[in-house]
């Protein structure tokens, strides 16, 4: 016999009022914990407060951002294909021929960063099951990780076991990892972001709701047993800044004993329990025996169970004692609050429940009846025969809102008068191209094949396109060749610059990412990773994102169709540049038309044509921050007009056959893209610069590694030459040849030249040196 | 030609073999670890993927599967029985081919586009292949590293069992850069590298691979 944890039960707490509870340890105010005593008429019981303490927490109810988020939907583009927007657990785009994607991408920070492994492996876990909710099949993920600075003794903790973790889990789940990004800056040095995206697909009619409707309908929780892993992750690891010292490898170093303390808030994966998971709630999803669905992530069983009641029916009653344990001591509070991993509550008919246990028993999956659906408006909880939880379901899941003070950091002003203009530029052919290797080889713009080449990209077989390329790209039929394409951005620097014209070049870099495949953008996902919400620098940074992302979507005729905030990503007082991810979703009609970044070799050899406009921009640059360590003036000016006009050629382009190679320029510039297409394609080329041409270019620097948007460099087709320059006249695209493919190394014309194989060592041997 | 694929749990590349077999002209058939069954099948893929999470030994639990005993007597009589990564690994754990793979030798996870060269083109796997072809296929596991007693690496370079070799690069540190063998019969393959991955330029790095596939299949129609 085990001993059964005496609860506080709800006729307890009416009879005790004034026994004081722990609301401030579990992140609560005392204006929030006034709300509850308000909202029930009586002190919570101490399951309650764990409720509504996970709930209310940051990272679960958004009281921060909600207010700003609200201009996401309200200023999205009108868009067909939207089949269920945000507010769900993941947003669902029409994609044609039947078909239905669903997106979105989340953060993993602060698990990552105290135990890095299991941090970024329950990471890619969480963003599946959201996918899964949503009735479709997870068939791909990506991740964007920035870490400090590469050659800290820190991040050589952190990376590698990120690295491993996403590597592990991934691929033990056979989910192809198809992109991501990999940056570093010392603002990321004790606070490291793992953003974790996943994509689904399904047919129209597969869409799941997440509600417990129908009164008298079973409530089954399925997948792993619950154990005392996780509790209270969301509120006291995601919803609050770490201690410690800042800045130094050192002191970051030193932070490793505040990490090791919360170590047991940090959740355990199985992937193997997942891929069963996962196979599993499709069956039954098949097979028709779910009403409603709910993935158990952050604040686990309350989680699920608040928000399944408060959108359906209204009511739910359950029996805690009833929830498959794996560790027999745990009470009512702590089985709301851990966050195991690889669960799902679904709604089910009674009728059915038989047919359900018995597909679950098929794929070894664990089933537990823990409640049923009732029509009273209230959610009530049981423990072993007595009452411990009695509340409005609608007061947990809504939470406060607050409009938290915001205003422009007072460094803000020196930031944008400090220009990069005033930084010695090379003017002659060695500095030029001692700069492209420099920048070559710097670990942000290195080669990632020492992450990427532990990831599987080909488990499903439909991976068409995947790192280093632009975006990823997977084909959804193999009869038709519809595809999706998919990438993501950030860039802390733009955005440290001007918050809302870094989100705008971050959402444009990824849309033109998916464009330079040859797919159409249709929808996108943020994952918008701020510091404390409670200083009101980072809060006007965060209003301004929002702003910006909203306003940026709108001037390209993309909705948002989801995300997720995640606060707090900051060491003692110092932030970590805002840094909203964005990603971005496109259609591609035909996969077999898709563009590649690489240039290929052939006779007669294909022209390269620069398309956009250059102007001096540096703020912020990958030139700057690499060869200077500088951060200062303005970003780039987005162009968001000359970007829809771009990718509108690109599509046109790529389904006319008339491409062999498209490659976006961002970080780094002309000088970056031209080299990572050599090296992908093995292939030289030759290019000519401003002694030679007239136009946009000022001087051979700028041309080569200024950061302007809306460009990108392609290779025509030998013969398509007349019938891509008149496509480019109707998108109304500026673009002129600037060189030709071919030879066996990256030759600017009257100023350097390297060697393909001078520039593949530079570019590879960074990452191995550093981590081995 | 019908063509078995069986599904454990945690199997993941099921998929793609029985889509390998379409692309060669077969039929695939879905095989289930829990049935005693092989549905009369003409020739058994054991895919990759992590069987039961590879928690403990690579393959170690999977072998004990019911399908494992109709398979090892039918695999006794003749039949031909692929195993690709995780497959190769249980082949391994059930005694159906000698060795048994290990961690790579960097200790992560390698997902790489191989050359390989086909050794042995006298199995039932690889008669579409002419001795000492190349052919590029990836690769991409955590433990595949080959490894066998002396004696046993001396027999199957004697007896030409060695079927598959990582002709330049072996980034498992797989011994004599082992990639495959087979037993002494041929009907019984098993391969580190995926050549389901390997059946089209658009989704892999070639189409090199079919020929495992096409092997077994021309052979059928043949016999």
């Amino acid at each position: 016999m085990t001993a059964v944890t005496a609860a506080d039960t709800v006729a307890r707490a009416g009879a005790t009022p004034e026994q004081p509870q722990p609301y401030l340890e579990l992140g609560l105010t005392a204006e929030e914990y006034g709300r509850i005593v308000g909202t029930l008429g009586r002190r919570p019981t101490g399951a309650e407060l764990a409720l509504y303490s996970v709930m209310w927490s940051e990272h679960c109810s958004y009281k921060s951002s909600k207010v700003y988020l609200r201009q996401l939907a309200a200023k999205a583009p009108p868009s067909a294909a939207l089949l269920a927007g945000i507010g769900h657990n993941a947003g669902v785009v029409d994609i044609g021929q039947g078909y239905a994607v669903t997106f979105k991408i989340e953060s993993h920070n602060h698990p990552s960063y105290v135990e890095p492994l299991q941090g970024a492996a329950t990471g890619v876990g969480g963003i599946v099951r959201d996918i899964l909710a949503m009735g479709a099949r997870p068939v791909a993920v990506m991740d964007a990780l920035r870490f400090g600075p590469a050659a800290a003794a820190d991040t050589r903790r952190v990376l590698p076991g990120v690295v491993g973790g996403i590597s592990w889990y991934g691929n033990c789940l056979g989910l192809p990892n198809i992109g991501g990004e990999l940056d570093f800056d010392p603002c990321y040095a004790g606070n490291p972001l793992v953003n974790a995206l996943c994509v689904g697909v399904m047919r129209h009619g597969d869409l799941q709701v997440a509600a417990a409707s129908g009164p008298g309908n079973q409530v089954i929780l399925f997948g792993s047993a619950t154990g005392p892993d996780g509790i209270g992750g969301a509120s006291v690891l995601a919803s609050a800044v770490f201690g410690g010292p800042v800045g130094s490898d050192a002191a970051a170093a030193s932070d490793a004993p505040a990490a090791a303390a919360k170590r047991p808030s940090v959740q355990v994966g199985d992937p193997f329990e997942e891929k069963l998971l996962v196979e599993c709630c499709l069956e039954l999803y098949a097979a028709g025996l779910v009403v409603g669905i709910q993935d158990l992530g952050a604040a686990g069983v309350a989680c699920a169970t608040t928000e399944l009641a408060a959108a359906g029916t209204g009511g739910m009653r359950v029996r805690l004692d009833a929830v498959p344990l794996r560790e027999a001591s745990l009470g009512p509070p702590e089985i709301l609050m851990s966050e195991s991993q690889e669960r799902m509550m679904a709604v089910v008919e009674p009728a059915r429940v038989g047919e359900f246990l018995a597909v679950c028993a098929k794929w070894d999956v664990r089933a537990a009846v823990i409640g049923e659906v009732t029509d009273d408006g209230r959610l009530t909880m049981t423990w072993h025969g007595e009452e411990v939880v009695d509340i409005p379901p609608a007061s947990a899941a809504e939470g406060p809102v607050y409009r938290r003070p915001a205003a422009r950091g007072p460094d803000c002003d020196a930031l944008a008068a400090d220009d990069p203009a005033a930084l010695p530029r090379p003017a002659d052919g060695a500095g030029l191209r001692a700069a492209l290797l420099a920048l070559l080889g710097s670990p942000g713009l290195a080669d990632k094949s020492w992450v990427t080449e532990q990831y599987d990209r080909y488990v499903r077989g439909d991976t068409v396109l995947a790192m280093p390329e632009d975006g990823g790209l997977l084909r959804v039929d193999e009869s038709t060749g519809l595809g999706i394409a998919l990438a993501t951005d950030g860039n802390g620097r733009y955005c440290r610059l001007d918050p809302y014209l870094g989100t705008q070049l971050v959402l444009a870099e990824a849309y033109r990412n998916v464009a330079a495949t040859g797919a159409r953008p249709l929808a996108v996902t943020n994952c918008l990773n701020f510091g404390s919400p409670e200083d009101p620098a980072v809060m006007f940074q965060f209003a301004a994102a929002v702003s910006g992302l909203a306003d940026g979507c709108a001037a390209l005729g993309v909705p948002v169709t989801g995300g997720n905030v995640s606060f707090y990503n900051q060491t003692g007082t110092t932030a970590i540049h805002p840094t909203p991810v964005v990603g971005v979703l496109g259609v591609h009609d035909d996969v077999r038309r898709r563009l590649s970044i690489g240039f290929s070799a052939g006779a007669p050899a294909a022209s390269i044509v620069l398309l956009g406009e250059t102007d001096a921009e540096f703020g912020g640059s990958a030139w700057a921050h690499v060869l200077h360590g500088h951060l200062g003036g303005r970003p780039p000016a987005p162009r968001l007009d000359a970007e829809r006009r771009l990718a509108g050629l690109l599509a046109a382009a790529a389904a006319d056959g008339v491409l062999l190679a498209a490659h976006d320029l961002s970080d780094g510039g002309l000088a970056i893209a031209l080299a990572e297409s050599c090296l992908r394609g093995r292939v030289g080329c030759v290019v000519r610069l401003p002694s030679s041409l007239a136009g946009p270019f000022t001087d051979p620097f700028t041309a080569l590694f200024s950061e302007s948007a809306a460009r990108a460099i392609v290779t025509v087709r030998p013969g398509a030459e007349a019938a891509f320059d008149a496509l480019r006249d109707a998108h109304e695209v500026p673009g002129e040849v600037i060189g030709t493919v071919g030879g066996d190394s990256l030759a600017v014309d009257g100023w350097f030249l390297i060697d393909l194989e001078e520039l593949a060592a530079v570019h590879a041997r960074t990452l191995p040196a550093l981590f081995g | 030609m019908r063509i078995g694929v069986i599904t454990f749990p945690g199997s993941l590349d099921d998929r793609d073999a029985a889509r390998a077999v379409r692309v060669a002209g077969g039929e695939p058939v879905p095989l289930w670890h829990g049935d005693r069954d092989l549905r009369g099948v003409d020739a058994v893929i054991l895919p990759g993927g992590f069987s039961y999470g590879d928690y403990l030994r690579c393959g170690a639990i999977a072998r004990f599967a019911p399908v494992m005993g109709e398979l090892t007597a039918a695999a006794g009589a003749g039949l031909p029985v692929l195993g690709i990564c995780n497959g190769f690994q249980i082949l391994c754990e059930a005694h159906l081919l000698p060795g048994a793979l290990t961690r790579n030798a960097g200790l992560r996870f390698v997902t790489r586009d191989l050359r390989l060269r086909v050794e042995n083109e006298r199995t039932a796997w690889t008669s579409a292949y002419r001795r000492g072809e190349q052919i590029v296929v990836p690769l991409k596991s955590g433990e595949g590293a080959y490894v066998a007693d002396p004696g046993t690496l001396a027999d199957l370079e004697a007896s030409g069992r060695v079927v598959i070799r990582y002709a330049e690069d072996n980034p498992n540190g797989s011994a004599a850069a082992i990639a495959g063998v087979c037993n002494a019969e041929g009907n019984v393959v098993g391969l580190m590298p995926h050549p389901e991955h390997a059946v089209s330029s658009l989704t892999g790095p070639s189409a090199d691979g079919l020929g495992f596939f096409a092997s077994v299949i021309a052979a059928g129609v043949l016999g």
